[in-house]
């Protein structure tokens, strides 16, 4: 029988505030431990948590950059557990009325654009950080605080590389919204990824297994691409799945049984009463509209579109949104985009990290870059006199058709100059020409290349080779 | 009256241990104010909105604004276990 899997995802994001979600606590990482803490976060008794407001901007935005619906009414719920990394016995988190409702998220993937529907994101605090040692745990409350999306997929994902490809775009789209830094290294982004298995064809979905705090894409894409197969070999030997949480051992490449932090999850959620509902006003939401911008998918498709860009240079702008800005500021005044991503992404960028410059301090203008094409293109310069024309108007800011000037760089077209750089050529070099009259083309370029030299690099390749051509074969 | 009340369970996800004899007796006084509360629910309230919170008050915020948190040695003044700056608790099993 052939079976397969069904995939759903819930990912933890870090937001990038300055500040915790309830308390004036830095939201840092990599502080010494439990240094940035404070009696609210510390789950002290009789104090009182303040939301703060650009959290909760910041999930509004998430909402609207993955196409969500954004409730008029919000509120906090307390989901009560035990674990010592949460001081206050309970999770202060968003249980039925989540600030966005739906949306979808859109990627590449197999040569075409899947697309994974959203049930919901939530915004909740996110806990202290275990340390585990070898007769005691230690916890640093740092982390307790922080707020925390929670971007909770359908299932709807059907493999490893699926799942892969949704998180990589969905950590684009929060980079590029400024909604988080989703640094891996720093914990930034954390995954429960829930699987199940059903035969082929089956509507109802197979027992749903759970495989806790992932932290790394590729992590997520090793736990599917062990826990799939097993499953599968669970069910064809005649055995069944119960509902279960497992855990991903990186090390030894498989997933385990975890011990239930619960007997039954029973969270016994209630309306936080400490914090007010949360009712974003017309005014407030448009505030936070001004803030989406261009999802990466939806540029590199446009750039494709508008500029007639490769795929992979499109990307190079979209990785690079500065550059990419740049480009299409220069583009725009161009006649020809293509030679323009070429020169930026071949020669600008190279020169920036060689000299350690930025965009903004350029010398020379976008329209010197648009001019340099069209001498390119008029054949007024050879290529590699181009080159020296960029290195030289990007160290002084000076015009192209200046430079071109100064230091004699004008393609010479004329015949009659060129002739007489390949007579002396041909004179100078009997062996290589009569290599090429006995039949051996690749002479050709050798001689070609010694006309150019001649020329100081200024001579017209095309007119070079068909002069050389003549005269050798006559 | 709500007689499956399950003490058990309760104390379970409350982490308290309860002798035999507590267990019958706040299993009875538990029963008794449940039973005191269902009488609320002879309350028609299908026309009414659920309340999430007693004070007409939304949208309270405060700015995204860093202000000084507790030293570790403050923080961790009434910890019954510290080393290295952390609370120690007992070794989490997973």
């Amino acid at each position: 029988m052939e079976y397969e899997a069904i995939i759903g995802l819930e990912t933890h994001v870090q937001l990038k505030t300055k500040s915790k979600i309830w308390c004036g606590c830095a939201n840092e990482f990599g502080a010494p431990p439990n240094t940035n803490v404070c009696p609210v976060c510390l789950g002290m008794p009789g104090v009182l948590p303040v939301a703060n407001e650009e959290a909760l901007r910041l999930t509004i935005l998430t909402g609207l950059l993955l196409n969500s619906t954004i409730p008029r009414y919000a509120k906090f719920d307390r989901k009560n557990y035990f674990y010592p990394d949460m001081p206050k016995n309970y999770q202060v988190t968003q249980f039925d009325k989540p600030s966005t409702v739906g949306g979808f998220v859109e990627f590449e993937f197999n040569g075409g654009t899947s697309r994974i529907n959203l049930t919901r994101a939530h915004l909740e605090e996110d806990v202290g950080k275990n340390f585990h040692f070898d007769r005691n745990s230690g916890v640093d409350f740092n982390r307790a605080g922080v707020p925390l999306l929670e971007i909770i997929s359908e299932p709807e994902i059907t493999s490893s590389d699926m799942a892969y490809e949704y998180l990589n775009a969905l950590k684009d789209i929060l980079i590029y919204g400024g909604v988080s830094d989703c640094d891996m290294e720093k914990g930034m982004v954390r995954c429960d990824v829930n699987v199940s298995i059903r035969p082929k064809g089956q509507k109802e979905l197979g027992k749903k297994i759970e495989i806790k705090n992932m932290n790394s894409f590729s992590g997520v894409r090793n736990a599917l691409n062990y826990e799939i197969p097993r499953q599968i070999e669970v069910l064809t030997k005649g055995g069944q799945h119960h509902q279960e949480t497992r855990r991903w051992d990186d090390v030894g490449g498989i997933t385990e049984t975890m011990r239930s932090k619960e007997m039954a999850h029973d969270y016994r959620y209630f309306p936080e009463p400490d914090l007010m509902p949360f009712e974003p006003t017309d005014a407030w939401l448009a505030e936070i509209k001004t803030r989406v911008v261009e999802l990466p998918l939806a540029k590199k498709q446009r750039f494709i579109k508008d500029y007639q860009l490769p795929p992979a240079d499109a990307q190079a702008f979209v990785w690079d949104v500065p550059l990419g800005s740049y480009f299409e500021s220069v583009a725009k005044k161009s006649k020809n985009p293509k030679a323009v991503a070429n020169w930026v992404i071949n020669n600008l960028r190279a020169k920036l990290a060689e000299n350690g410059g930025s965009l903004a301090d350029l010398k020379f203008k976008p329209e010197h870059l648009v001019e340099l094409i069209e001498l390119v293109d008029g054949k007024k310069i050879s290529s590699a006199a181009a080159q020296q024309v960029f290195a030289e108007m990007f160290t002084s800011g000076e015009a192209p058709a200046l430079i071109v000037e100064k230091k004699g760089l004008a393609q010479v077209s004329d015949t009659g100059a060129i002739e007489k750089f390949c007579d002396e050529v041909i004179a100078a070099n009997p062996k290589p020409s009569a290599d090429f009259k006995a039949g051996n083309a690749g002479a050709l370029n050798f001689l070609k290349g010694q006309v150019m030299k001649l020329s100081k690099g200024k001579a017209n390749p095309g007119v070079v080779g068909e002069i050389l051509e003549k005269k050798l074969k006559s | 009256m709500a007689n499956d009340f399950d003490v058990k369970y309760v104390a379970h996800l409350a982490r308290l241990s309860l002798s035999a004899e507590e267990e019958t007796q706040f299993g009875s006084q538990l029963t008794n104010i449940l039973g005191y509360i269902e009488k609320l629910k002879q309350l028609d309230v299908s026309q009414i909105e659920p309340t999430a919170h007693a004070v007409p008050l939304v949208n309270v915020f405060r700015k995204d604004e860093v202000r000084p948190s507790l030293s570790n040695e403050e923080a961790l003044r009434n910890a019954p276990a510290k080393a290295n700056g952390l609370f120690l608790v007992p070794k989490i099993v997973e």
